[in-house]
């Protein structure tokens, strides 16, 4: 496959940031998002450019570390992370946009790699329950309804990539934040800190200049985990709960 | 001895709603569910305007009386007034501060908007020649017209509100402005074709912000959930229908002269 890639280049974070094109050819259908990119980065060192720079880790789909807004979505046409995207998806001589999370509480760091040090921020407000740490307790210790169970795991398979964010038309964090407030809040683990977390989360998540929820649904839509919308209304229910209860 | 940690006074519960994005939209739900209470009541008064001038005009001085002996006259009235005005300031001024804050947490808009519904693509053929595997493109669902035209749908409603107060309560900009006759102020109104304008965009303009609005309440309020999305998403519709079609037979049967 030949295509045209249009990509965001920025020096750091107080240069100036343009979309820069490159052609790449010999591109195979098989080959993944980022094996893509690293065949421009080959051809950008040998050519002695500066080679592009973008998160990555696990490329398992696992991390939440990849990111890209791919041609208007964020993690690309497929329900799934940038790793685990495949060329085939797109077809031959296409023109291909790629552009990092676009968010103010994201600051492009250079090229495609944006700071989301706000989500560990929101995560150390409130995202843990406090427990003697040890020996593993007997599991049969606390009972966990399976529909607890169920729910809880649902919302734990968040990997915290921000592709919420970056789809939100305000920049708006509540899936992210949400999905963390009702993974603990659905358990008996969680139940001590059940109101100072989602209090103190949503604290967190204000101050750090993400937006406000116009419930447009295109977070869940681009969610590679697959998180429910309706995450947003129980931590809703659970912040206005604990307002009360303070 | 236990230390006393507690601060001598702690924020109000409106206090912190008002203080975050969540509560400001529960703020927003709650105002927004008065409104549309009071829509409801309003649409099903003004249809009373099929059944002649006499009944039309009864009514409206009936709403005077309500609450007579224990309230004074037009009491309730005035307090009915009273509880919208803050339900409308409440609404807006939520909505102005989240949009403020909305628009700054996303200063940059991406180079390509997102396609929406794409075509299949060509499927290439595989490294090794075999069968190529079908990608799991997304049909990603755009955020709907209703969705995207809230915030200037909202402003629009708010200027027709402010028109509408002028021309059939104050009667200041009515072409008749007859104090106690009502019908005659309506159809005056709507023989005019910059009135029907007006009241039918605007009534558009409603049914499409009850239509995100309402389903947006109840994920708000977190009433919404996988079992009740079905029922909210239709309830929303048919509110948004039913009023808009309610209030727009008004100045279409004076248009055809129907209500004359």
């Amino acid at each position: 496959m030949r295509l045209t890639l249009r990509v965001w280049r920025q020096k750091n974070a107080d240069a100036p940031g343009t979309m820069t094109p490159y052609e790449v050819d010999g591109i195979s259908p098989d080959m993944s998002f980022l094996e893509m990119l690293d065949t421009l980065n080959e051809q950008l060192i040998l050519d002695g450019d500066d080679p592009v720079a973008f998160d990555h880790d696990c490329r398992e789909g696992i991390c939440g570390a990849c990111s890209l807004v791919i041609n208007g979505d964020a993690h690309g046409p497929e329900r799934t992370t940038t790793c685990q995207l495949h060329m085939r998806s797109f077809s031959d001589g296409d023109t291909i946009d790629i552009e990092p999370w676009r968010a103010a509480a994201f600051p492009v760091v250079k090229d495609l790699v944006v700071d989301r040090s706000a989500f560990d921020r929101i995560i150390q407000s409130g995202g843990y329950i406090t427990a003697p740490t040890g020996s593993a307790p007997e599991a049969h210790a606390t009972a966990v309804p399976k529909p607890a169970a169920d729910t809880a795991f649902e919302h734990a398979e968040c990997i915290g990539c921000g592709a919420c964010v970056a789809a939100c038309p305000n920049g708006s964090a509540m899936l992210f934040t949400s999905a963390k407030v009702v993974h603990l809040n659905s358990l008996p683990q969680g139940a001590p800190e059940r109101e100072t977390r989602v209090l103190n989360m949503v604290g967190t998540m204000d101050a750090e200049g993400f937006g406000g929820c116009t419930n447009t649904g295109e977070c869940a839509t681009a969610c590679p985990k697959g998180i429910p919308l309706f995450s947003i209304a129980t931590m809703n229910r659970e912040f206005v709960r604990a307002a009360r209860k303070r | 001895m236990a230390l006393d940690t507690r601060t001598d006074r702690r924020p109000s519960f409106t206090g912190v709603l008002w203080r975050s994005t969540v509560g400001k939209k529960t703020a927003m739900a709650v105002s927004g569910i008065v409104m549309l209470l009071y829509l409801v009541v309003h649409m099903m008064g003004n249809l009373k305007i099929f059944f002649g001038a006499p009944d039309f005009n009864s009514y409206a001085a009936w709403l005077r009386t309500i609450g007579e002996p224990f309230l004074h006259h037009e009491w309730f009235l005035w307090i009915a007034r009273v509880v919208l005005v803050a339900a409308v300031v409440t609404h807006a001024v939520a909505a102005y501060q989240l949009s403020r804050r909305d628009i700054a947490a996303r200063p940059t808009k991406y180079a390509r908007p997102s396609p929406g519904r794409r075509p299949w693509p060509r499927l290439p053929q595989t490294s090794s020649g075999g069968t190529p595997i079908a990608p799991r493109l997304l049909l990603r669902r755009r955020a709907s017209y209703a969705t995207r035209t809230m915030r200037w749908g909202g402003v629009i409603l708010g200027l027709f509100i402010v028109w509408h107060v002028l021309d059939l309560t104050t009667l200041t900009v009515n072409p008749r402005a007859e104090a106690g006759h009502p019908y005659q102020n309506v159809v005056a109104t709507f023989s005019t074709w910059y009135g029907d304008v007006i009241y039918i965009v605007a009534m558009l303009a409603l049914g499409l912000h009850i239509r995100h609005g309402f389903w947006s309440a109840a994920q708000t309020l977190g009433a919404n959930r996988p079992g009740r999305d079905r029922l909210f998403k239709g309830l929303a519709n048919v509110l948004a229908a039913v009023l808009t079609v309610g209030f727009i037979a008004v100045p279409v049967s004076v248009m055809t002269g129907v209500v004359s």
